[in-house]
This record gives structure tokens, C-alpha cells and sequence, in this order.
């Protein structure tokens, strides 16, 4: 086993988060074949509604008749294209931009920076509502919406890092064998940056759900009958306190794997360090 | 190892370090890292750099390489001016002269392992065939004292002494002739270190290299170099051989610096002088001699009348008011004449 | 004479990741009321352990498998945590430390740290409350002045960042000092400096262990600093003391193989840069016996069996090697 899955492995939070993550993954991918009613994504059954979780309706039933478990289970694949989406897109504008203000320097540096700064300024639920708002209620959108807010955490990091690369003794001995300044931010800068990306990625991830998830349940995100977690809170306000099990099990579902994403994330973050690599 | 041409010749080269305009907020004015240094390093000799940590040395040291841009002053490699440059140019028309970095492990990447950084220079300066430049790296792996298989290690599995030989292999196989070497062996346990300068000796002879050893260790200097300049607060105050700086010190400062390097003969301890208190800082230059105010000997002019760098005997140049020529009443004279001839 | 410290025999290893590490494996000193002792060793020889040891701050995963610690005539290694810290650690052992800057915290002023510390650990003369610490800033100003610190009242309500690298030094002698303790331990506390400054240190220190009736056990790597500053001195090699002795007698005609070794590779005394053949063994795995043997140009087949007993060298040096038993 490499160091590095010997040292995660030791770290017990990492280890859950990790556990949940690919269970999240496992469903996400499976869910059809997993979901004991696959049908109910759209299916209504008035017969059924709102029953209390029993053994065949283990979450029970939602206005509709319909298996919340099945529900659930069926969510999680939107969920993680969504995240898996906003990330991939605010990665593919936040990275390049932090690499030219950081390496660069001078007026374009300040120009990319300070918007940056505006950017982050704003609280992110606010600033993708906003977004949210001004475009066509769609998951379209709000993934759109949500990676305008996000891009800016990965520049702030790659930049500092870029920085503080810049000006790293090893930069400065490339420079005076005479490397050109592709080669150093391309083949050098870059990938010592990865890894605090990656990690900001993963945390990334379990904030882009929670926050998926309110869009969901402002009704800027998914629309109905999609099995969306924050839409399912939102359709079971009407209903509560009395079916209180319609609310709860989508709300653990976001509670569980934004934590799992979060662990994950904090037992990266301990393991970005290429000390612990080897050659053998 | 005198009478050959300088292959590296700097003139009343200053630097300015720092200082900019801000939009809002005080400006900060430079600092004079460097003042009016003027040097000649011979083809094939050890110019040994001493001072102590802000003394500017590692700063002309990065100007020479063109790192660093110079604010005036005149700098030749081998009679061709190569002064006056951004760095870029600089660096291309200093290809002769590497530089070796002090912390040689914060100079390697450590994503890369030791083969590819050593092959990435060679690529960069267009050794185009792959297998050509594997070749090349493993031979100078040998050269410096490493086994092939060190090519396939990354930086952190390395101990200080195997990096101090990559980092040596690294700038080696661009073909340099002139060598900045910045505190080549400082960090290093004793025995490493002696294989180190070992190594640096071999390679000299071997390869037919100029070393600028940058150091502020008095007892490997005395044991490596050839020649020393003395630095203080960015301006050189003594250069002579060798064995006469140790013998004969004429400055004050380098009467100081020597009498407070700690040695193993413990039989004279007694009749040294210390230094007291600090150096000043660059922001705040005293308007005449650097060391004044620490001297122990200064006078009233050197307060006012910062003193020149002009030789006591030929190749001994001492900026002192008080450096007295320590030689008898006839060859002064010759001393005298010396100092007349232009350089 | 009563040694004030003595150290015999110590074994400590430290589990790790990759198994068990023999750090410190026979290592014995004594320090003479009165004396500084020089610990000589390169990087990775169990310097800092031996000094962790001593004070009581080894780390979790060490054990200490073998031998004792006597100060004062006391066996430290009995002694609880609390112990101590109420009794040795900061008020009859004071500690200087390798970096000063990492040493004081950069957000608060050098005065509040150094009576922090003093808080803790000084006599407080039947004094109490305001009056206790008034004795405490007017000794440490005392301390301050006797260190040359220059305006030693506004020092106390200055940063660290607003001291040189050899003020900042004076600083922690000054608060090593400052529970007027009879043992020093000092770890490198000059590498980082320049040779006038180190060299003011070292002279300062010399002084003041006459000055204060100190005892000082020195760490370094460098035979220079020994021969400037120290009485005694102790060579260790892969965490086993090859020789010790007086100062004159080692460097003099240094007897252990690895002394000599190590000698030849100084400038001063250097004909050629042949430096030491091998590697220092990993303490993972060290070798049976001598732990030198693998490097010695002397070995005999005794020396990998078991570790040799002490023995004299004519120069008056304890030395252990088969070579002198």
C-alpha cells in the first residue's frame, strides 16, 4: 500500500468521510437498479400518501404516494452531477486566472484580483440567488448560477500558492538555468498547485449540495417531479409537523453526504504534502 | 594561478535593492545592497567572498549572474561587456556563469525527480535527443559521486550532502566556467563537508572551472580559496591572497572577523579583540567608512570620508585610512607604484 | 567534586511508523559543578533526544529502556510531570534555545513572555501579587543590562521582530537566567548567528557561568565553538558517547577512532577532504556492538559483537573503544 493511503487510512474521520462518499457514489450510479420502487421518480399513488416509514416504505410516503426511500435513492445521481458539474466549471475559470495574477503580477494581476475580491465579498447563497433569479428557473441555471459564485475560491488559493511559488527558491534556480515561463508555471507552478485545488474541490463539493439544496428548495433549482433532495424538503413544508418523516430522511441525506465530502476534504488536506511521496 | 586573463571583471558596480512608489502609502526608497564594487576574478582561481549575513554578498553575487539588475557600473566576462541588461538578456549573454544555490533542496522541485530536473536543463539548453541526454546525466551523476539510481529519487529522500551533489550536477552539466557557489557547504555535518570541497577541488581541476565561493566560514575559506574579498555593508574592504589576509589582516573589520572565528588551537585565545554591538543597517549608512562606529581604531575623518579600496602591496587592496603599507621603506615604493599603474 | 548532572548508561528509543528506533543507545556524561560540557555529534547522533532526556520533555512514542539522570544528586527519571515542572524544569535547569525567533512569540512583547515565564518558575522571596512582580521586572532589567541589551526597560515593551538575531539571543539567556537556576542547557544556540555575534555570545557566556555559578551542558556540531567556549567535552556517534574528556585532551590527541575521524575532517587540521567513509547507520537498524565499527578503519571482530566497555586513553579521555578497554 503507498504511504499516502496508509497515512489516510490511519485518519478515522478521512476514512468515514471516504466511506460515504463512495456509498454516495455507489447509489448515485446504481440508483434504478437499487431503489425498491424506480418507478416513483414520477409515478403518483393517492392510495398511499403519506404514510409513516413501515418495512415496505422504510422512509415512508410523500404527498403523492411515493417511496421516499426509492426518492431519495434516485436523487443522489442529480445531485452529484450537479456538484460534480459547478466544481468542474468554477475549477476550469478559478485555476488559470489565479496562475496568470499570481505569476504575472502588475496591473492584470490587480484587475483579476479585485474582482475576485468583489466576488467573494458577496455571501455566496445571496450572490447565486441573485444569479438564480435573473435567469430561467432550471438545474441549467442554477448550475450556471453556482459556479459564477464559486470560481474566485480557486483563484484566491491558487494565486497565494502561484505567489508564494514565484518567489520559492526552486522558481528562482529554474529561472537562472534559463527556463522559460511556460515551462515554469506549466510544468513546475502547476502541479505543486494541484493539490491544495483538489482539496478545495472536495470540500467544494459537499458546500455545492447544501447549496444546490436551497436553491432546490427556493424553487430556483429543479423543477418537479424530479427526485431533488432540497425540493422534496420544500414540497413536505405543507405537511409538517405531522409527516415528519417526509423532511427528515432528504434532510440526512444532504446532512450525511455534505459531511462525508467535508471529512474527505479535511483528511486531504493533511495529505497534500509531496514529502510523503516515494519513488519505489 | 595570477598572470592568466580575468575571465569576470566587475567595475564601480552598485545595486539598488527595493524601494518603489506606491499609490497609497509611503514610498520606500532603495537600499544601496551594493556600493561601487569593482573586482577581477581570474580564470581558474577561487575567489573566496566573506561577510556576514546582509553584507550584500549574496546580492553580487545574483548581479553577476544577472539576476539582479546593477544600477551602474561595468561588468565583463571575458572583456566583453555584459552589463546593463534586463535579466533575460543578461542570463543569455552569462550562460558561462551558474550559480549554485545554498539550500539546495528549496531549489529542486520537489514534484520532480532528480533524473528529470537534471535532464530539463540540458533540454532547455537545446540537447535535443533523449538519449543523449540521459546519457549526459548519468555520466555527471558519476562525476559528482552518485550511483544511476539516484536519478529515479525525488529531492526529500536525498540527505543534505547527496543534494548538494545534484544541485552541483544540475549546473554542471550546462558547461559553465564560472561557478557562483553560495555557502556550498554550510548545514552540512564535518565529514559530509569535507567530501563537499573535496569534490569542489576534483571538479576544478578536472573540468577547469573558476570558483566565486561565497562564505562566511573563515577556516573552509582559509583551506579552499585562493584569493578573499572581505565584504561590509555592500562595499569590499580587503582583497588579497589568501594566506595574506590570514597572515597579514589589514583592515580592521577583517582583524575583527578573524579574531572572533572560533578555532581549535586554543593558545592565543587570550589577546583577541571582539566586535561590539551590530552591524548598522543599508537604510542607515554612516556618510563616511561603513565600519566606523565599530572600529576600534577610526579616526575623526572616517566619519566624513568614506576611505577607497587602493593596495597596501601588489595584490593586497585595503580600503582603510589607516592601512599602512607593512612592508619595508624600499619596496613601498614599489607598493606605490603599483597602486599608480590603472587598472 | 559532586558531578551536578550525570547521565549514565541512558537508552531511549522512539516507536515510529516504521518500526522501533534505538536513538540513544549507552550514552553517558557528567558535568562538574562548575564546568561546561560540550556535546559534539552530527546531525541525527540523539543530540536533541539526549537533551529532551534530560529536561523531561521526550515525545509520547519514546521510552526511555535503560540507565538514569542524576541532577543535583536526585534521579530525575522518577519524577512525575509535575514534578517536574514545579521543581527542575525553568527554575533549576534553564534552557537556550537553538532559533530565538521561534523560540518567543511574535505577537507578544518580549517583556510579557520573559515575566511569564518568571511567573512560573522564579523565587518569589515571601513576596506576592504587585510586588512580587515588580522584583521580577527590576531582576530581569538587572539581567537585561548584564546581557548589554541596550535600554533594557523599553526592551521589555518592544517585539521580537525588533531585535537582531543576536539580541534576541541575549533575550532568552537573559530569561534562561532569570530563576537563577545551577544548570544550563544550551542547544546550538549560535548557529544561526555571524561569527562576531556568535562570537560576543559565546565570550558572554563564559562570563556569566563564572558570574552566577552556572554549570552548562553545550550542544554542538562544531569543535570550534568546544574549543572557544567549553571545559569538558563528549563526542557522540549514532546515539553512543565514543569519548569524553577535558577539552585540551580530546582535541589534543583525540583517541576514538571516529574522534580522529571527525577531526581529520576539519579545515584547520584537514591534509585532504576524505571526510568518513559510509553513512551514519539508521538508528531503525542499527548494528550490534560499536556503531561505528561498520565505518572504523581499526575494526576487529569483537567490535560488531558487543558494544565495548569504557575505557582511559593516556590522554586521560574515557573512551569506548576495544582499543582502550
Amino acid at each position: 500500500m503507498s504511504p499516502i493511503l496508509r497515512k489516510l487510512s490511519h485518519d478515522v474521520p478521512a476514512m468515514v468521510g471516504l466511506a460515504i462518499v463512495v456509498a454516495v457514489v455507489f447509489i448515485a450510479v446504481f440508483g434504478p437498479w437499487l431503489a425498491p420502487f424506480p418507478q416513483d421518480a414520477a409515478a403518483s399513488h393517492l392510495a398511499r400518501r403519506l404514510k409513516p416509514p413501515t418495512e415496505l416504505y422504510p422512509f415512508g410516503t410523500d404527498n403523492l404516494g411515493r417511496d421516499i426511500f426509492s426518492r431519495v435513492i434516485l436523487g443522489a445521481r442529480g445531485v452529484l452531477q450537479v456538484a460534480l458539474t459547478v466544481v468542474f466549471v468554477a475549477m476550469a475559470i478559478g485555476v488559470p486566472l489565479g496562475l496568470v495574477a499570481g505569476y504575472r503580477g502588475g496591473w492584470l494581476s490587480e484587475v483579476i484580483m479585485r474582482v475576485t475580491d468583489a466576488v467573494l465579498a458577496i455571501p455566496q447563497l445571496v450572490l447565486a440567488l441573485a444569479l438564480a433569479q435573473l435567469l430561467t428557473p432550471s438545474l441549467e441555471s442554477a448550475m450556471l448560477a453556482l459556479s459564477l459564485t464559486y470560481w474566485p475560491f480557486f483563484t484566491r488559493i491558487v494565486y497565494a500558492e502561484t505567489r508564494r511559488l514565484t518567489s520559492s527558491l526552486f522558481v528562482d534556480a529554474l529561472r537562472g538555468i534559463g527556463a522559460n515561463g511556460g515551462r515554469i508555471l506549466f510544468l513546475h507552478i502547476l502541479p505543486n498547485v494541484i493539490s491544495p485545488v483538489i482539496v478545495r474541490a472536495t470540500i467544494g463539493l459537499g458546500f455545492t449540495i447544501l447549496v444546490a439544496a436551497v436553491l432546490g428548495f427556493l424553487g430556483m433549482g429543479a423543477t418537479p417531479p424530479a427526485p431533488d433532495w432540497g425540493l422534496t424538503i420544500a414540497e413536505s413544508r405543507t405537511y409538517l409537523p405531522g409527516a415528519w418523516w417526509y423532511a427528515t430522511f432528504p434532510g440526512l441525506a444532504i446532512l450525511l453526504t455534505v459531511m462525508g465530502f467535508n471529512l474527505l476534504g479535511d483528511g486531504l488536506r493533511d495529505l497534500v504534502d509531496p514529502r510523503l511521496r516515494r519513488s519505489r | 594561478m595570477t598572470g592568466e586573463a580575468p575571465i569576470l571583471t566587475l567595475h564601480a558596480v552598485s545595486v539598488a535593492l527595493g524601494g518603489r512608489r506606491r499609490l497609497f502609502g509611503r514610498s520606500v526608497p532603495p537600499v544601496r545592497a551594493v556600493n561601487d564594487v569593482s573586482l577581477a576574478i581570474d580564470a581558474g582561481e577561487i575567489l573566496a567572498l566573506v561577510g556576514e549575513s546582509g553584507c550584500g554578498k549574496t546580492t553580487l553575487g545574483r548581479t553577476i549572474l544577472g539576476l539582479q539588475r546593477e544600477a551602474s557600473g561595468d561588468i565583463r566576462l571575458d572583456g566583453t561587456a555584459v552589463g546593463g541588461l534586463p535579466p533575460a538578456k543578461a542570463r543569455k549573454a552569462r550562460n558561462a556563469i551558474q550559480y549554485v544555490h545554498q539550500d539546495a533542496a528549496a531549489a529542486l522541485d520537489p514534484w520532480w525527480s532528480i533524473g528529470r530536473t537534471l535532464r530539463e536543463g540540458l533540454l532547455i539548453h537545446g540537447v535535443s535527443d533523449a538519449a543523449e541526454r540521459r546519457r549526459l546525466v548519468e555520466a555527471m551523476l558519476a562525476a559528482v559521486g552518485l550511483d544511476a539510481a539516484a536519478g529515479r529519487r525525488y529531492p526529500h529522500e536525498l540527505s543534505g550532502g547527496q543534494l548538494r551533489r545534484v544541485a552541483l550536477a544540475r549546473i554542471l552539466l550546462l558547461r559553465p566556467r564560472l561557478l557562483i557557489l553560495d555557502e556550498p557547504t554550510s548545514g552540512l555535518d564535518m565529514s559530509v563537508q569535507a567530501t563537499v570541497l573535496q569534490l569542489l577541488l576534483d571538479l576544478r581541476d578536472r573540468l577547469g572551472l573558476t570558483y566565486l565561493f561565497i562564505s562566511h566560514d573563515l577556516s573552509v575559506v582559509e583551506r579552499l580559496s585562493d584569493r578573499v574579498a572581505i565584504m561590509y555593508l555592500g562595499r569590499i574592504v580587503e582583497t588579497a591572497p589568501t594566506r595574506t589576509v590570514f597572515a597579514r589582516p589589514a583592515h580592521p573589520y577583517t582583524r575583527s572577523l578573524l579574531a572572533a572565528a572560533p578555532r581549535l588551537d586554543r593558545s592565543n585565545r587570550a589577546e583577541r579583540a571582539t566586535l561590539t554591538g551590530d552591524p548598522p543597517t543599508h537604510a542607515r549608512l554612516p556618510a563616511g567608512c561603513a565600519f566606523y562606529g565599530r572600529c576600534p581604531v577610526s579616526m575623526e575623518r572616517c566619519a566624513s570620508v568614506p576611505p577607497a579600496l587602493r593596495p597596501v602591496t601588489p595584490g593586497h587592496e585595503v580600503a582603510c585610512h589607516l592601512a599602512e603599507p607593512d612592508i619595508p621603506p624600499l619596496a613601498l615604493r614599489t607598493g606605490m607604484a603599483a597602486a599608480a599603474v590603472p587598472r | 567534586m559532586i558531578p551536578i548532572l550525570s547521565v549514565r548508561d541512558l537508552k531511549v528509543s522512539i516507536k515510529g511508523d516504521e518500526g522501533i528506533a534505538a536513538i540513544l543507545d549507552n550514552v553517558g556524561l557528567t558535568i562538574e559543578t562548575g564546568r561546561i560540557l560540550g556535546v559534539v555529534g552530527e546531525s541525527g547522533c540523539g543530540k536533541s533526544t539526549l537533551i529532551r532526556a534530560i529536561m523531561g520533555i521526550l515525545p509520547r512514542a519514546a521510552r526511555i529502556e535503560a540507565g538514569a539522570i542524576t541532577f543535583e544528586g536526585e534521579n530525575l527519571l522518577v519524577f512525575s510531570e509535575t514534578e517536574l515542572n514545579q521543581r527542575i524544569r525553568g527554575s533549576r535547569i534553564g534552557f537556550i534555545p537553538q532559533d530565538p525567533l521561534l523560540a518567543l512569540n511574535p505577537v507578544f512583547k518580549v517583556g510579557t513572555q520573559l515575566l511569564e515565564i518568571m511567573r512560573d518558575h522564579a523565587p518569589d522571596n515571601g513576596l506576592r501579587g504587585a510586588a512580587r512582580k515588580r522584583s521580577h521586572v527590576a531582576r530581569l532589567v538587572g539581567l537585561l543590562r548584564r546581557m548589554q541589551v541596550p535600554d533594557p526597560d523599553a526592551a521589555l515593551e518592544r517585539y521580537p521582530h525588533q531585535f537582531s538575531g543576536g539580541q534576541r539571543q541575549r533575550l532568552l539567556i537573559a530569561a534562561a537566567l532569570a530563576c537563577s537556576p545551577s544548570l544550563v542547557i544550551a542547544d546550538e544556540p549560535t548557529t544561526a548567528l555571524d561569527v562576531t555575534t556568535q562570537n560576543q555570545i559565546l565570550l558572554l557566556l563564559r562570563e556569566l557561568v563564572a558570574e552566577f555559578n552556572l554549570s552548562m551542558l553545550f550542544v554542538t556540531h562544531d569543535f570550534g565553538v568546544v574549543a572557544e567556549l567549553c571545559d569538558d567535552l563528549c563526542v557522540i556517534y549514532a546515539g553512543q558517547s565514543v569519548e569524553a574528556g577535558p577539552v585540551d585532551a580530546v582535541l589534543g590527541s583525540p583517541a576514538h577512532p571516529y574522534t580522529r575521524a571527525l577531526l581529520a575532517c576539519h579545515p584547520e587540521r584537514a591534509s585532504s577532504f576524505r571526510g568518513i567513509p559510509g553513512s551514519v547507520p539508521s538508528p531503525l537498524a542499527a548494528p550490534p556492538g560499536c556503531r561505528f565499527a561498520p565505518r572504523c578503519a581499526d575494526v576487529l571482530a569483537e567490535c560488531v559483537k558487543q558494544a565495548p566497555p569504557a575505557g582511559h586513553a593516556p590522554s586521560g579521555a574515557v573512551v569506548r573503544c576495544v582499543h582502550y578497554a
